[in-house]
């Protein structure tokens, strides 16, 4: 055999070596056996110098460019459509070969998924809050800044004259100018049908401003004194399905209005969505004398000022023009430099909030903090995702290295392994989308909204799909792009080793979790103590079985002696009075306080609230100094109760027996009282007298015995109401709820916070269990080892669980300044805040640190108990 | 003559691929032609032209079985198509008609 093959014929070497050189590889093979073949018969046939030259001669031959231009792809090549029913099938054996993984994959990612669905939702309500109305974008208030002691204000509050002033100066700017009056409840009966409804006197055009959507009547006919407009869920609870056209209502048990129209409700998230009925402005005028008396008072900013400018001009211009119209008109008030400006519909919801007269964060904080949260609460869950596959990716490397050898290239890997996240997103979605349904109603009571979800919208479906597709390529690139890049031969010889940096992105990604796990845990700790801190915060009145009535007919206004001789001799109440503002908000000051020492540069800006005998016995005050007003001294009409802020205000260390000049009157200061918390709790009190003034009177305040079941006690108190104010439904508000919604928006951050920090912290875990899970597997063989060589469960226990704790560690070195800067900056809006005490950052730690061992522990010590006879079994 | 034009040379090939049916490849086609013609064809030119008949459509090509012949490597065997075996018919089919009408006296 070895002397034939020696002597064998061979073509010419330099001819094969030329084929090789210049043609495509797939092609050499089928051209070489061809050659070869030739030569073999031609040596026989010809002789071998002739077969040489025929061999030459077809080698040159086949050197024409439409021969080595011809590419690979005449080979057979399924299309990725044609491989993609392989992909899914492969994808959905895998999914049930690792039941656990898949699991925790899919539900991570799909909790990921409904808190980004649900973020996502809140964020759109926040940011088309308004827009409801067809021209939103033409629509502004009337703002002012104006200076007080150094300090700008800046108030939607605007004084009647400046409505004329727009109307006679600039006319050409505006298309629509309506004044408003706050939102009030009042008490509308129609036969014998009474509910309360918050509802506004505003101007004719006000309807056709905001496109009131008529059902019934006509919008403008305002105009008429007598005329109201119902929404459609007022018109419904009057009048049931009856035509409610024409008929007459009553408003607060005196004055009588004919129903002129019906408008579709508000939605909710718009700016007026309490309104629910209007009344006339000039009804407002002929009824109340001290609006009547505004008309021509520049000084009384207590007035709605609502505009829709002119088509031709925008809300800089006209800002612009009427800057100062407050200062050319009224001299008086020049003092304060007023500078009236146009504040745009579209930005009352997300940026109402000045600071000195500068714009500062709104709400529209919240919108990018919840924003920021969803997108990183994804991320983690994309993070869980990359992380377990990445961590299997030797498992599967195999399957990789087979694939490429049969002749997979790596694009149809990377299509694959899209594939497959694409496919796992996918289940995930549905998931979401299922829990997003479940919890939206939760969702929407905790977060104070109404949203619908947006079924017929086709945008939001393209948006969740598209969302799907980026969470699964997010989710899926790192294997696809890491995997796919394996060489065949390495991983198939079994010598791909995991180098000592292999792990590395793995880790990084872990630390990258945890770091935003615990910035989360932080920020919720000091949101909670902040709320706590405000709550512990003295509140300096008894809010236990207090409750207060709003004075809104004459009825309550005029039998109110009667009423309370009733109530005291009932043995209902302790105590009852009158008083102009709640017990948990001062609504009027003035400014034209001034007292002994007072230096001349300082505005006597006070809080005003006029009481009655006995407010100090029903609120439950406490004395600092002097007394309560008291009806032993006839001379307490002219004496004035202060809070401890006042006299810190007015800078009076004695108070009491001081001389307080206002309106032309002399008061004397008889006592001061430890502050009440009015306005946020989160601000210095406003300094605030307290005054005799049985006429400012707008709400009753009762104080109920102690011994009585308040809910008996309430069911009484309704019959003496009923008694003396007949026309009206018995509504009251307890002082503790009152108070506590002051707490409302921080503690819906909080619970939101919260929510969101404990899913990031669960997803989190969620991914540290799989990757322990895999790890303990992994490392089987070598936990037997050790354990045959005498490692104790305990040692096994704490090589396996180190690795994590030190990346806990690091996230929790990297994540403490970042919450601390963040979170210093929050604080920065309160001005009574609570401390960034070290201990927040401890628990934070310790917490971390604990939930982490008890993740990695189940499965260490589930590992370390595993017999090592069966893990080093060969099987 | 409707549909592909069909060179000279490229209907030599095809012919030999339909000779050689089941065991057509480079080689053997070359075999064929030397065979039947007696004149020497090159290697390139027979690829060439079954390049080009497979882009036409007239052959197409499968992996056929290994033999030990070329060291247990499959070869790409060539097939007439039915569009590859019309063409044939329309040629032949086109000769003879012109075959029939050439006049008795031309030959005389």
């Amino acid at each position: 055999m070895k002397h034939r093959r020696r002597n064998r014929p061979i073509p010419p070497v330099w001819a094969t070596f030329l084929l090789r050189l210049l043609c495509d590889a797939y092609l050499i093979n089928e051209l070489e056996d061809d050659l070869n073949q030739l030569f073999e018969q031609r040596v026989k046939s010809m002789g071998l110098r002739k077969a040489r030259m025929r061999y030459i001669h077809d080698v040159l031959s086949l050197m024409r460019p439409s021969l080595l231009k011809v590419k690979s792809n005449s080979y057979p090549n399924p299309g990725y459509t044609g491989m993609l029913k392989n992909y899914i099938k492969i994808a959905f054996r895998n999914l049930a070969k690792n039941r656990t993984y898949s699991a925790i994959n899919i539900f991570g990612l799909a909790v990921g998924m409904t808190t980004a669905i649900l973020i996502g939702l809140w964020v759109w309500d926040e940011v088309s809050y308004n827009k409801s109305h067809k021209h939103y974008d033409r629509i502004a208030r009337v703002m002012q800044h104006q200076t007080y002691n150094g300090v700008t204000n800046t108030t939607f509050a605007t004084p009647l004259p400046m409505r004329a002033a727009l109307q006679s100066e600039y006319a050409n700017d505006f298309m629509y100018i309506a004044s408003s009056s706050w939102t009030r409840d009042y008490v509308l009966s129609f036969g014998d049908k009474k509910i309360s409804r918050k509802g506004n006197c505003v101007e004719p055009d006000f309807p056709l401003m905001f496109s009131l959507k008529m059902l019934r009547g006509t919008a403008n006919s305002l105009a008429s004194p007598t005329s109201a407009l119902l929404s459609e869920s007022v018109a419904r609870a009057l009048f049931g399905d009856d035509d409610p056209i024409d008929k007459i209502i009553r408003v607060d048990n005196k004055n009588h209005f004919k129903v002129a129209g019906v408008y579709e409700d508000l939605p909710h998230s718009t700016e007026f969505r309490d309104v629910s009925f209007l009344l006339p402005w000039r009804f407002f005028l002929e009824e109340e004398a001290w609006v009547k008396r505004s008309e021509t008072n520049w000084g009384n900013n207590s007035f709605l000022l609502l505009v829709q400018i002119a088509p031709n001009t925008s809300f800089e211009q006209v800002s612009g023009k009427i800057a100062n119209i407050k200062a050319r008109h009224a001299k008086e008030e020049a003092r304060f430099n007023p500078k009236a400006f146009l504040h745009p519909m579209s930005r009352w919801h997300l940026y109402s909030e000045w600071e000195n007269g500068r714009p500062v964060r709104g709400r529209i904080q919240y919108v990018w903090l919840f924003g920021i949260i969803g997108a990183f609460v994804l991320l983690l869950a994309c993070i869980n995702f990359m992380n377990l596959a990445t961590a299997r990716s030797q498992k599967r490397a195999k399957e990789v290295g087979v694939r490429k050898v049969v002749g997979s290239r790596q694009s149809q890997l990377i299509t694959q392994f899209f594939c497959e996240s694409i496919l796992m997103a996918t289940i995930s979605f549905i998931l979401a989308f299922s829990l997003v349904q479940i919890l939206l109603p939760l969702f929407n009571r905790i977060a104070d909204k109404q949203i619908v979800f947006p079924w017929y919208n086709v945008q939001s479906w393209l948006l969740g799909v598209g969302f799907t597709l980026v969470t699964g390529l997010l989710a899926g690139s790192y294997p696809a792009l890491y995997l796919s890049g394996f060489r065949p031969i390495s991983v198939l010889k079994g010598t791909l080793r995991a180098g000592r940096f292999a792990a590395l992105p793995r880790q990084t990604l872990v630390v990258f979790q945890f770091t935003v796990s615990v910035i989360l845990v932080i920020g919720t700790l000091v949101v909670l103590r902040q709320i706590r801190h405000a709550k512990d915060r003295p509140i300096g009145f008894d809010r236990s079985g207090l409750l207060s009535v709003a004075i809104n007919t004459a009825d309550l206004q005029n039998n109110a002696d009667a009423l309370f001789q009733d109530l005291r001799q009932s043995g209902l109440a302790m105590y009852v009075s009158k008083s102009s503002s709640p017990t948990t908000e001062v609504w009027s000051n003035d400014a034209s306080f001034s007292w002994p020492g007072k230096d001349p540069d300082q505005l006597g800006d006070l809080g005003t609230v006029g009481v009655t005998h006995g407010y100090g016995k029903t609120v439950g005050w406490q004395l600092k100094q002097g007394r309560d007003f008291s009806s032993d001294f006839s001379t307490d009409h002219l004496g004035m109760v202060i809070n401890e802020s006042a006299a810190k205000f007015m800078g009076l260390k004695d108070a009491v027996g001081k001389r307080i000049e206002w309106n032309n009157e002399h008061y004397t200061i008889i006592g001061v009282i430890s502050d009440v918390i009015t306005g946020s709790p989160f601000m210095p009190i406003q300094p605030t007298v307290f005054m005799l003034k049985e006429d400012w009177a707008s709400f009753i305040h009762i104080r109920l015995n102690p011994m009585l079941n308040s809910q008996q006690a309430i069911g009484k108190l309704e019959g003496i109401f009923k008694k003396h104010n007949p026309g009206s439904p018995f509504e009251y508000k307890f002082a503790s709820l009152e108070y506590d919604l002051k707490f409302s928006t921080e503690e819906r951050i909080g619970t939101l916070s919260t929510m969101f920090s404990s899913l990031a912290i669960f997803i989190s875990c969620l991914g540290l269990f799989g990757l322990t899970l895999f790890l303990a597997e992994q490392r089987q063989k070598e936990i037997g080892i050790r354990k045959v060589l005498g490692a104790s469960i305990g040692s096994i226990w704490s090589m396996l669980s180190r690795d994590f704790v030190v990346l806990t560690l690091i996230s929790c070195v990297i994540a403490i300044p970042i919450a601390f800067i963040i979170m210093r900056d929050w604080l920065e809006q309160y001005t009574y805040r609570t401390t960034l005490s070290w201990s927040i950052f401890a628990t934070a730690i310790l917490g971390a640190l604990i939930v982490t061992l008890i993740t990695v522990s189940f499965q260490a010590i589930k590992a370390s108990l595993l017999n090592p006879v069966k893990t080093l079994h060969d099987t | 003559m409707k549909g592909t034009y069909l060179g000279e040379f490229e209907e030599v090939v095809l012919l030999a691929v339909a000779i050689r049916t089941g065991d057509a490849y480079g080689a053997t086609v070359v075999d064929e032609i030397e065979q039947q013609m007696g004149r020497a064809v090159s290697l390139g030119s027979v690829h060439t032209a079954l390049h080009r008949l497979q882009e036409k459509g007239l052959v197409k090509s499968e992996f056929g079985g290994a033999t030990g012949e070329r060291g247990g490597r499959s070869k790409r065997l060539y097939i007439v198509t039915s569009p590859g075996r019309r063409a044939l018919e329309d040629i032949r089919q086109i000769r003879n008609q012109m075959w029939e009408t050439i006049p008795e006296i031309a030959w005389s």
